[in-house]
């Protein structure tokens, strides 16, 4: 295995353990937690393989094609920067895995808490290895998805679902911003691959577009790391189980948005509005971080504002807009991580053997459980940055940066004097932390005895501090190394280039950023301490001098309008009455259709010759348009409405004669038939007169009538100018070939089954569908009461009509056999024949009853149009065996003894499906119907 | 003169189809809705034009132009529209019964309005 192929599947392995925990139970607890475990050990192993090359300098790709049209691929490119933060996720992804097995309730459904951890650490992973923009962004939405599902993982908490909805809405939203800035740059540099981009940073910022690019993928970058104004979805995202918190809010997802900085600051990075927009938002996050953190009694409140208050710090150090300011961002990734994820960590031990989180309760715990008590300490004064421990270092190496940055006259006090206060606080509520929860008293009202916690939570926790003294011990022999190709990545994104000098040592001798580290330790102290005796911190129930209502109450009131907004436009459009929907639809259609007749000029019109109508057409529609007229006006009254509907429908039939289209008038006729047959079963069962009193106002009829009027103006003015024009048609080609090409005479039968073939398919599966729809809707049901029919002795079916009828029956089997066959010819076809064949039976049913047919004959009609599609499908599938498209036809001549030569074409089989089909259809229709008034129960 | 015609009859079948289709009873509408599939069906035929004795049977006896036949085009398409309409019809039929029997009233929005 080459180190490249070891790159994408760092990233599967988790997802591959999470579709194996997907199909597990949540029963099996340990075999989840060893999964998760051993994937993630294993993808830690593989960071450890790839180390050696990244170490010496390779860039490391792989990819596969995505999308060519879009020139995208699937790739991963594992540089420095991307290869320290594989490492923090994998390694701390580990431990809180361990830490999870431990912390989780036996009532918690852990295969399914691992799922979704193991899920969001290969999105997370995805994130720092995408080798393109657009897979960065999806990976990063992602990790917003994951973490939704992971913060919500309590789905009973109230709290835990709002947290998770918001967390999820801000870092969504700025996915959005995310993916616009990306497509802009993408646009930019005529590319998204990383490689490209990070190498065009000066064609990025000279270009018009750079300040909004920039601008949305910082909001991208902020809403992930929780940047003022956009922080305050983080503190409500510590519901979630605390291991969450510990991975989450420490490591990852959080730091996703301050990868992104140092990601694109090679392209993005060196220029005044990165400068401005960047250091100003960090350093307000960074001072009201750490702030507030220190007015939080929650154990898990406090350390969310203090995540906060670093990140700002972290984005602070980026916004500074110096080599070695990238360097320590960097190097306080890393510091940052291992001490909150260990603090949140004792946080969730606190709270799991304690039962309380509040630190106006958790008092004196030292007695109790001093060993955890100790590694808590060494924890916060790396928190607070006392010399001996990671934090110390890189906050030196932070405030170095602000006291080096030139330039900018104002910011030359205002950064170190905020950057100082800053640290003050950050060591007041490190200090608060240890005080209030160990010592200061006694414990109130704690429901169980704190005890220390088992040997394997607390043994990640070691882990974590021992790495905290180690760094801060000795930096050059453990972490100088890793922070040298994290740092040269973030420079340069693995394309070369060189470091600025630094050195990590302890003593640095006395100088401005140690005196601003010493105020700030005694200051922090002296503020905590004063803070605990004059002003009692337990007292507070809020922060003080900070407004009550904050970026929280503006997002829910925007939440809230949103919604209210929806509703009014949704009530006010869907008000439930389809006769609203109807007119509006009807209405919309007209514009539509007036709006380019309106608009456009008038084409050149070219008079094609008509002919004169003759006086029978003439005759025809004064009856057809006086039909449709009785229609409209006796519709109230039902059964007497459907004669002249027929004549109607008679009337069309004719014009289809008329206007030489003998296949529309055979189809028009036996549907018009079929159709009323249908009505008059359906009337049985509604009322027979639409209810007096319900026509509607006359206003009402008076505006229908009005819009009805319109739409038939609007549909006549259409057609008459539409019949001027000449026809521009592709149907030359149609008619050329239909008896080379098709092998039948009729050009229409032709169409259907042959060249638009693959759309009667679809046609015949409408109606096969609707037909199954009917018997799902018919067949297993009854009507509770069936209305009385008015009898009649010895009527109720008339003798000549069922002679009739059946005398029929064999000729009109023959006739429409007759028509199958001669339809690739003449008029006729699969269609047609099919009708003629259901309404001959129907007919039986009407001369002689259903009992009569039922003695005599199948009823399971359904069961043809399922033969019907069959042969059909299997027809258009042939032809694959011969190498050619879908329902490719073929034909021939072949000579039959004693009928002599028939023309057969491969059609013609497909026209029997359409036949089956449509027997089947129409029959389970009508039988549908006519079966409930029978008397039997339902089979 | 025929073009006007038919666009009147067009124009007949629209007015009456909508009218009916903006009633407030099922059976109303399946009318309304009947007639408004006849308008679309002619009018999507007419596209091919106005063409008398001129059937699309290509029997070999006239060259195979549009000149000498009607356009089959159109007519391949409404015949599948006209089958289709009426299983679409029957569907709706039937929605109309069931509801009708859910509901214990046929007005389309499943009850009447409040008087």
């Amino acid at each position: 295995m080459t180190a490249a192929t070891a790159v994408p599947l760092l990233a599967l392995i988790p997802f591959a353990a999470a579709l194996a925990l997907a199909a597990t139970g949540n029963t099996r607890r340990r075999f989840a937690a060893w999964l998760a475990g051993l994937a993630t050990l294993a993808a830690l192993a593989l960071v450890a393989a790839t180390g050696p090359a990244v170490f010496s300098g390779a860039v490391l790709h792989w990819s596969v094609e995505w999308v060519p049209a879009l020139s995208l691929t699937l790739g991963f490119r594992l540089d420095g920067l991307a290869w320290m933060f594989a490492l923090l996720i994998t390694g701390i992804g580990a431990l809180v895995v361990l830490y999870a097995a431990y912390y989780l309730d036996a009532k918690d459904p852990a295969a399914r808490f691992f799922m979704f951890l193991l899920l969001f650490m290969c999105a997370m992973l995805g994130v720092v290895l995408a080798d393109n923009l657009v897979l960065l962004v999806v990976f990063w939405e992602a990790t917003s998805l994951t973490s939704f599902l992971l913060i919500g993982f309590w789905q009973h908490r109230a709290d835990a679902r709002a947290g998770a909805r918001m967390a999820l809405t801000v870092t969504g939203l700025g996915g959005l911003c995310l993916l616009a800035g990306v497509l802009l740059i993408g646009h930019i540099c005529d590319s998204v691959q990383l490689d490209v981009v990070l190498a065009s940073g000066d064609l990025i910022r000279a270009h018009p577009m750079y300040v909004p690019a920039l601008i949305l993928v910082l909001l991208g970058c902020f809403t992930k790391s929780a940047q003022f104004p956009f922080h305050f979805w983080l503190p409500h995202a510590m519901a979630a189980p605390t291991p969450v918190s510990a991975y989450l809010h420490s490591a990852t997802m959080v730091k996703a948005g301050v990868f992104l900085l140092a990601r694109l600051y090679p392209a993005l990075g060196s220029s005044e509005p990165w400068f401005w927009i960047v250091s100003l938002t960090g350093l307000t996050t960074l001072l009201l971080g750490a702030y507030t953190a220190l007015f939080k009694h929650d154990l898990k409140g406090l350390l969310a504002y203090s995540t906060i208050s670093h990140l700002g710090l972290i984005t602070l150090l980026f916004g500074l807009d110096q080599p070695l300011a990238v360097v320590a961002g960097v190097f306080h990734i890393l510091n940052h991580a291992t001490f909150k994820a260990s603090l949140f960590m004792v946080a969730g031990i606190i709270d799991h053997e304690t039962g309380s989180r509040d630190m106006r309760r958790l008092n004196g715990l030292w007695k109790y459980m001093p060993w955890t008590g100790a590694l808590a300490m060494i924890a916060s004064a790396a928190m607070a940055g006392v010399p001996l421990l990671n934090g110390f270092l890189s906050k030196e190496m932070f405030f170095a940066e602000i006291i080096r940055h030139q330039g900018h006259v104002a910011l030359q006090w205002l950064l170190p004097l905020g950057a100082t206060l800053a640290g003050a606080f950050g060591v007041a509520y490190s200090l608060r932390f240890i005080h209030d929860v160990f010592f200061n008293g006694q414990p109130v009202g704690l429901t169980k005895v704190p005890h220390e916690p088992p040997r394997f939570m607390r043994i990640t926790v070691e882990m974590l501090v021992v790495a905290c003294l180690a760094v801060g011990l000795t930096p050059d022999w453990t972490i100088a190394h890793v922070l040298a190709v994290g740092a040269r990545g973030a420079l340069h994104g693995g394309i070369g280039g060189t470091l600025p000098a630094y050195s990590l040592a302890i003593w640095h001798g006395l100088n401005l950023p140690l005196l601003m580290s010493a105020i700030a330790l005694i200051t922090g102290v002296a503020l905590y301490f004063s803070l605990h005796r004059w002003v009692n911190l337990h007292r507070l129930d809020s922060t003080p001098a900070l407004p009550k209502h904050g970026g929280r109450d503006v997002f829910l009131i925007l939440l809230e309008n949103g919604r209210q907004r929806a509703v009014a436009v949704t009530s006010g459009l869907q008000n439930g009455s389809l006769q609203r929907y109807l007119l509006l639809l009807i209405l919309f259609a007209m514009v539509a259709g007036a709006w380019p007749i309106v608009t456009a000029s008038a084409p050149a019109l070219a008079q094609s010759p008509a002919p004169e109508p003759g006086f029978g057409f003439i005759v025809i529609w004064m009856i057809g348009l006086a039909a449709v007229a009785a229609t409209v006006i006796m519709h109230e009254r039902r059964l007497l409405a459907l004669l002249p509907l027929g004549a109607v429908g008679l009337v069309v039939s004719l014009t289809f004669v008329y206007f030489s289209a003998p296949d529309l008038a055979l189809t028009q006729l036996l549907v018009e038939v079929a159709t009323i047959i249908l009505m008059m079963l359906a009337l049985h069962w509604l009322p027979a007169e639409s209810a007096p009193g319900t026509r509607g106002s006359p206003a009402r009829c008076t505006r229908d009538a009005i819009v009805a009027i319109a739409a038939g103006g609007g549909v006549a003015w259409l057609a008459w100018s539409v019949l001027k024009l000449p026809v521009e048609s592709i149907s030359p080609y149609f008619l050329e070939t239909t008896k080379s090409l098709g092998g039948g005479t009729n050009a229409v039968n032709v169409i259907i089954v042959d060249y638009r073939g693959f759309d009667t398919m679809g046609e015949i599966t409408v109606m096969g569908v609707a037909a199954l729809i009917i018997h799902g809707l018919l067949s297993d049901w009854r009507p509770a009461e069936a209305p009385a029919l008015p009898t009649r002795p010895g009527d109720t079916h008339p003798l000549m009509l069922a002679l009739v009828a059946r005398l029929l029956l064999p000729l009109a089997a023959m006739v429409s056999l007759y028509l199958f066959l001669r339809g690739h010819n003449l008029p006729g076809g699969g269609f047609i024949a099919g009708l003629v064949l259901a309404i001959a039976l129907v007919m039986q049913f009407v001369g002689s009853g259903r009992e009569f047919v039922a003695q005599r004959m199948s009823m399971d009609f359904h069961v043809w149009i399922g033969w019907g599609l069959l042969i059909a499908g299997a027809t258009g599938i042939g032809s694959w065996f011969v190498g050619a498209p879908f329902l490719t036809s073929t034909y021939d001549y072949p000579i039959w003894p004693l009928v002599g030569e028939v023309p057969l074409a491969s059609a013609s089989l497909f026209d029997l499906g359409v036949y089956l089909t449509v027997v089947g259809s129409t029959m389970v229709a009508l039988i549908g119907l006519a079966r409930l008034s029978a008397t039997e129960p339902p089979r | 003169m025929m073009a006007a015609l038919i666009a009147i009859a067009l124009g007949a079948l629209t007015a009456g189809g909508v009218y009916l289709m903006l009633r407030a009873r099922s059976f109303d509408l399946i009318l309304g809705l009947t007639l408004l599939s006849y308008a679309v069906n002619l009018f999507i035929f007419f596209m091919g034009r106005i063409r008398i004795g001129a059937a699309p049977i290509v029997d070999g006896k006239l060259a195979p132009t549009l000149a000498n036949y009607a356009d089959p085009l159109p007519q391949a398409l409404v015949l599948t529209a006209i089958v289709i309409s009426f299983a679409m019809t029957a569907v709706l039929l039937v929605i109309a019964l069931r509801a009708r029997a859910a509901t214990g009233s046929d007005h389309v929005d499943g009850r009447d309005p409040i008087q």
